[in-house]
């Protein structure tokens, strides 16, 4: 397993294990991996968040370049493909490797309908941020009450 | 230049970790991954910093020891409701002993991308120099 930074917030780290044991500790049944995606230890690690209107996805892909970043979305499927460029290696000696190079692919199920039309990107200091607005009918629904 | 020294030199290990125990600084903050090089003229060292700004990274280079400091905010709200949480995002902070001679003056570094790229110049003395033997 390769983890891609040290030093994971404890919490999660523990929410990660509770998962594993439990499966779906936190009610989060749908947004797992694709079918034949390993899930432990994937480049790039991802948060994903949501607000009434959209799903929020944020990745950090330093080095990467936005020309060398593919993102589709199909139906709740979020498709993260690109390449980090290695390093010229020649007529050098490494002190340290420990950062990542070369192609990476992942694939995530997403809780709702997303509306790909509207599907916004930014790369900011290495920091993807994907708004990933919910589809019309995956939109919560405000029932107002009338009197008479 | 001659590979038997610069063996020596990367088993060596002309970068180290500074002691842990040294480490005075509190609060959470994360270990950038880092590629460290060692060119003829130069070491270079690629930390993977993403969301530091350039004008707050802070890098510091004394009596051999180099620390690497970026303020890093959150960047989502306390009550964000998460479906998926596989990092944490705060600062980022790194130390290094540095056994080669370095140009302290001429370390430079540029930021791009969520990549800081750090020089760290030989000094003279240190540069590899080939001598050349003419038959007589």
């Amino acid at each position: 397993m390769v983890r891609y930074r040290n030093g994971l917030n404890p919490i999660w780290q523990l929410r990660g294990e509770m998962d594993r044991l439990f499966g779906d500790f936190l009610g989060r049944a749908n947004l797992l991996p694709a079918e034949g995606a390993p899930q432990r230890g994937e480049f790039p690690p991802v948060n994903v968040w949501q607000r009434d209107d959209a799903v929020l996805v944020e990745a950090e892909l330093p080095g990467v370049k936005s020309e060398d970043l593919e993102i589709s979305v199909t139906g709740n499927e979020l498709l993260l493909k690109g390449r980090r460029n290695d390093f010229e290696a020649e007529n050098v000696a490494f002190h340290r490797r420990e950062r990542r190079a070369g192609e990476f692919q992942r694939v995530l199920r997403l809780p709702v309908e997303i509306d790909a039309q509207k599907v916004e990107a930014s790369l900011t200091d290495g920091v993807l941020l994907l708004t990933l607005p919910k589809a019309e009918a995956a939109k919560p629904k405000k029932i107002t009450v009338k009197t008479q | 230049m001659n590979a038997e020294s610069t063996l020596n030199k990367v088993e060596a290990g002309a970068v180290d970790e500074a002691s842990r125990s040294e480490r005075t600084r509190g609060g959470t903050y994360y270990q950038p991954n880092v590629d460290i090089l060692e060119k003829e003229n130069e070491l270079l060292l690629l930390a993977d910093m993403p969301g530091a700004k350039a004008d707050a990274i802070d890098v510091r280079f004394e009596e051999g020891e180099l620390t690497i400091h970026a303020p890093v905010t959150e960047r989502q709200s306390d009550d964000a409701k998460y479906l998926l949480a596989e990092y944490g995002v705060g600062d980022f902070y790194r130390t290094f002993r540095v056994s080669e001679q370095i140009d302290a003056a001429k370390i430079h570094a540029e930021y791009s991308d969520g990549v800081l790229r750090l020089h760290l110049p030989k000094v003279e003395a240190a540069k590899p120099r080939r001598i050349t033997v003419t038959a007589q």
